[in-house]
């Protein structure tokens, strides 16, 4: 099948099982979203999916097993729900970064952190540092710096819950949009349904574990 | 199927980190110290023992050590109250100026007592010497009682206190009843540092005793130099391992038996110093502490200025002669060139050392207790160290050379004492990174290597100066294992002012004042630079704030901040 298939994935940390058999498939280019409550595992699970958690089962990307590349070959972007920006780079440093590692060179990099700066509506903030930055700033950073290198998934973990509600409802549109427009296959994790059905082209549950159904979004 | 612990490789891990490290103390410090106990149990089934100067040796060290414990746990906690408890107009100033002893060289420290105490018959006869000793020893450990009770007595909650105080108690019984068991803790753990590092300070005893004041480190010493005996100094350095074992045993029954733990308050900010009466409690309770410290200090710059003609540098102007030699070989532009290429070879080496070793123990989380072995070499005396290298490696060192095998040996020792402190003050910094940092680097493409590189580096290259830093001054001031590895025409500058001291004639005593000034400079400039917080944190945020209109420079500040 094309696209990202994920069969039988287990995450555990030593006798507490955080996912259990989780089977899931996202078409190419599409959005899905993972919506439960907290402590259901989805974070593990995209852990699994991005290879920065061990795991157990496959994930396969257009048929080809990813389990056996380390993280940084997978091709598999993850925003974290506080950013995790590097607080010693600029906002142009920190969205270079992926470029920087697969070796773009120079002018194809500064022109790629234009176009993403633009796309996340924060042109001519590329010299701040990162403590200059408001939340929802550093958000979007986050987004351009994941989407820089072309990940062929990206995984986006409560990436909007540590803002607040009005904010929250704006960016969503934003992400979604933005998603559409690179053409990115993402799998979004939230407990919120709403944010969920704005963002999501699909949306699974999952409980205690598995993914336990499927609801259009 | 769900057994996996380890996780994915993100940073480097790889064995060859923790090689080279673990490699070097395990020839200049496993193999020598091994060494020492199977020499010391070997000799002391068969060998010429003086038994009873090592009994007296013993009990002098427990005595000495005990007492000085006391006499600084007396004169440190009043003093910790005035500057943690209350704020006043200087406090800061005064925490820092308390703290300076921690960095000043133990041969600074003796010789400034010694100063203190010139021309005055009773402190060179049997009773009086000692009592010097004592206060140089409680001249180094007020700091360590500060440093170490300081920040949890300023946290405390003293709403306890006043509760007691509501219930009837009066000051003095509430804080005998309510603040003191609060910091039982931390004053066990502040005595048992204190008894240690009493019980292994070989450099003051044996600078400002002479032979007179025999402890397990100066007999050992004795032994090895004058009467060339060196299966009795395997004896006493088996002691000395013994000794400080029972003491890390000790400190940790005394923890467990303080088993308050102390109320915390969330705001922490000291009440400020209120009525003429209060004002006169904290003056009294920083007079004697700030007098023993300040003293010897102040005499020891006046003395090193003090010539037969007058006061000015002539001590310091006939350093540059060869009356410097103090019969060592070695003039004092030598001694210095010696201390400073020695501080400056140890700071690289094992700062290099300690950060592969803190890379890799950060990235093992199941091997975190490496760090704790990574700490026995502070824990014996560097006198052990210093003997254990000159039994095992001086006949190997001499094989390469006689010019440059020895001279190998005593940064080796020097490395051997400053890369556990290394390791202490890398290993939190790159631990201290947040491990969703470095995942956030990895699935933008960025391998292990690259993610030391990027990350790990830029945010840990603060502590691994910081640490360069310290092994420099740990280095540069190192007198223990230096007494035993330096060799006539190769002294540092703490051996060659010892061998001054040593001399009669009031130039050669002079000379020596002269140079424990110049060694306490550059010890504290060292210091200085080295500690972020001697350094303005407004220069760093300045640098950013500029560098938005220089854009090729922003990423250098922003690494800076």
């Amino acid at each position: 099948m094309s696209g990202l298939e994920v069969r039988d994935v287990t995450v555990a940390y030593g006798a507490a099982v955080a996912v259990d058999a989780a089977c899931l498939a996202v078409e190419r280019g599409q959005i899905a979203a993972i919506v439960g409550p907290s402590g259901c595992g989805k974070s593990s699970l995209l852990g699994a999916i991005a290879g920065i958690v061990s795991y157990t089962g496959t994930v396969c990307w257009e048929g080809q097993d990813l389990g056996r590349l380390p993280v940084h070959q997978r091709g598999v972007g993850l925003v974290f729900q506080d950013g995790q920006l590097f607080p010693h780079r600029t906002v142009v440093r920190n969205i270079a970064y992926g470029l920087e590692a697969t070796g773009v060179p120079a002018p194809e990099r500064a022109a790629r952190v234009q176009e993403l700066l633009e796309l996340v509506g924060l042109e001519g903030y590329g010299e701040r540092g990162i403590d200059e930055l408001s939340g929802g700033e550093r958000q979007r950073v986050a987004l351009a710096r994941s989407l820089a290198p072309r990940p062929r998934v990206l995984a986006l973990d409560e990436p909007l819950s540590s803002l607040d509600a009005a904010l929250r409802a704006r960016l969503a549109v934003d992400v979604r949009d933005i998603l559409r427009d690179q053409g990115t296959t993402a799998i979004v994790v939230t407990h919120d349904l709403a944010e969920a059905e704005v963002m999501a082209d699909r949306i699974l549950t999952m409980e205690a574990g598995r993914i336990t159904g499927e609801r259009a979004g | 199927m769900t057994v996996r612990a380890r996780s994915p490789r993100l940073t480097p891990r790889g064995a060859w980190l923790a090689a080279a490290p673990l490699a070097f103390l395990g020839v200049f410090f496993v193999v020598p110290t091994l060494a020492i106990l199977a020499r010391g149990a070997q000799e002391a089934l068969g060998g010429s023992i003086p038994w009873s100067r090592i009994a007296d040796a013993t009990g002098t060290t427990a005595v000495l050590a005990s007492a000085a414990t006391l006499g600084s746990l007396v004169l440190g906690l009043p003093a910790t109250w005035a500057l943690f408890r209350r704020s006043w107009r200087g406090a800061r100033l005064a925490v820092a100026a308390v703290t300076v002893p921690f960095v000043l060289p133990t041969v600074v420290v003796a010789a400034a007592f010694r100063a203190a105490t010139r021309g005055a018959a009773w402190a060179s006869e049997e009773p009086g010497v000692w009592l010097v000793i004592l206060a140089a020893l409680v001249f180094f450990n007020i700091a360590v009682v500060v440093r170490i009770v300081g920040p949890v007595w300023a946290a405390l909650d003293d709403r306890t206190y006043w509760a007691a105080r509501t219930l009837g108690a009066s000051p003095w019984r509430a804080a005998r009843t309510v603040t003191l068991p609060a910091l039982s803790r931390a004053i066990a753990a502040a005595a048992a540092a204190v008894w240690l590092f009493c019980s292994t300070s070989f450099g003051v005893v044996i600078v400002i005793g002479g032979g007179r004041v025999a402890t397990v480190d100066t007999e050992a010493w004795l032994q090895t130099q004058q009467f060339l005996n060196l299966g009795a100094a395997a004896v006493l350095g088996v002691l000395q391992i013994a000794m400080v074992a029972t003491a890390f045993a000790l400190a940790g029954l005394l923890a467990r038996r303080a088993r308050v733990a102390p109320a915390l308050a969330a705001q922490r900010d000291a009440p400020r110093a209120r009525g003429a009466r209060e004002r006169v409690v904290i003056v009294a309770a920083l007079v004697p502490a700030g007098a023993l410290l300040a003293l010897p200090l102040v005499t020891l710059v006046v003395r090193s200025l003090t010539t037969r003609d007058g006061i000015g540098l002539g001590n310091y102007r006939l350093l540059l002669t060869e009356g410097a030699l103090g019969g060592s070989g070695t003039t004092a532009p030598q001694a210095l060139g010696t201390s400073l290429v020695t501080a400056l070879a140890v700071a690289v080496i094992a700062t290099v050392l300690a950060l592969a070793m803190a890379t890799f123990i950060a990235a093992r989380p199941s091997l975190a207790w490496l760090h704790g072995a990574l700490l026995l070499p502070l824990g014996v005396s560097s006198v052990v160290v210093g003997l254990g290298v000159l039994l095992t490696l001086a006949r190997p060192a001499a094989a390469l050379g006689p010019d440059i095998g020895p001279r190998l040996l005593i940064p080796a020792a020097h490395i051997v004492v400053a890369l556990p402190l290394a390791v202490s003050v890398i290993l939190p910094a790159v631990r201290g990174i947040d491990a969703r940092l470095l995942a956030a680097a990895a699935t933008l493409g960025a391998g292990p290597a690259r993610v030391w590189r990027t990350v790990q580096w830029p945010l840990a290259r603060r502590a691994t100066f910081m640490a360069a830093g310290l092994c420099a001054a740990v280095s540069l001031g190192e007198f223990g294992a230096s007494a035993f590895l330096a060799r006539p025409g190769a002294q540092t500058l703490p051996t060659l002012m010892f061998r001054l001291l040593g001399r009669p004639g009031a130039e050669n005593v002079g000379m020596a004042f002269a140079i424990a000034v110049i060694l306490a400079l550059a010890t504290a400039a060292i210091a200085l630079a080295a500690d972020p917080s001697a350094r303005p944190a407004r220069a760093a945020s300045a640098l950013t704030s500029s560098a938005q209109a220089a854009p090729d420079r922003a990423a250098s500040a922003g690494r800076l901040s």
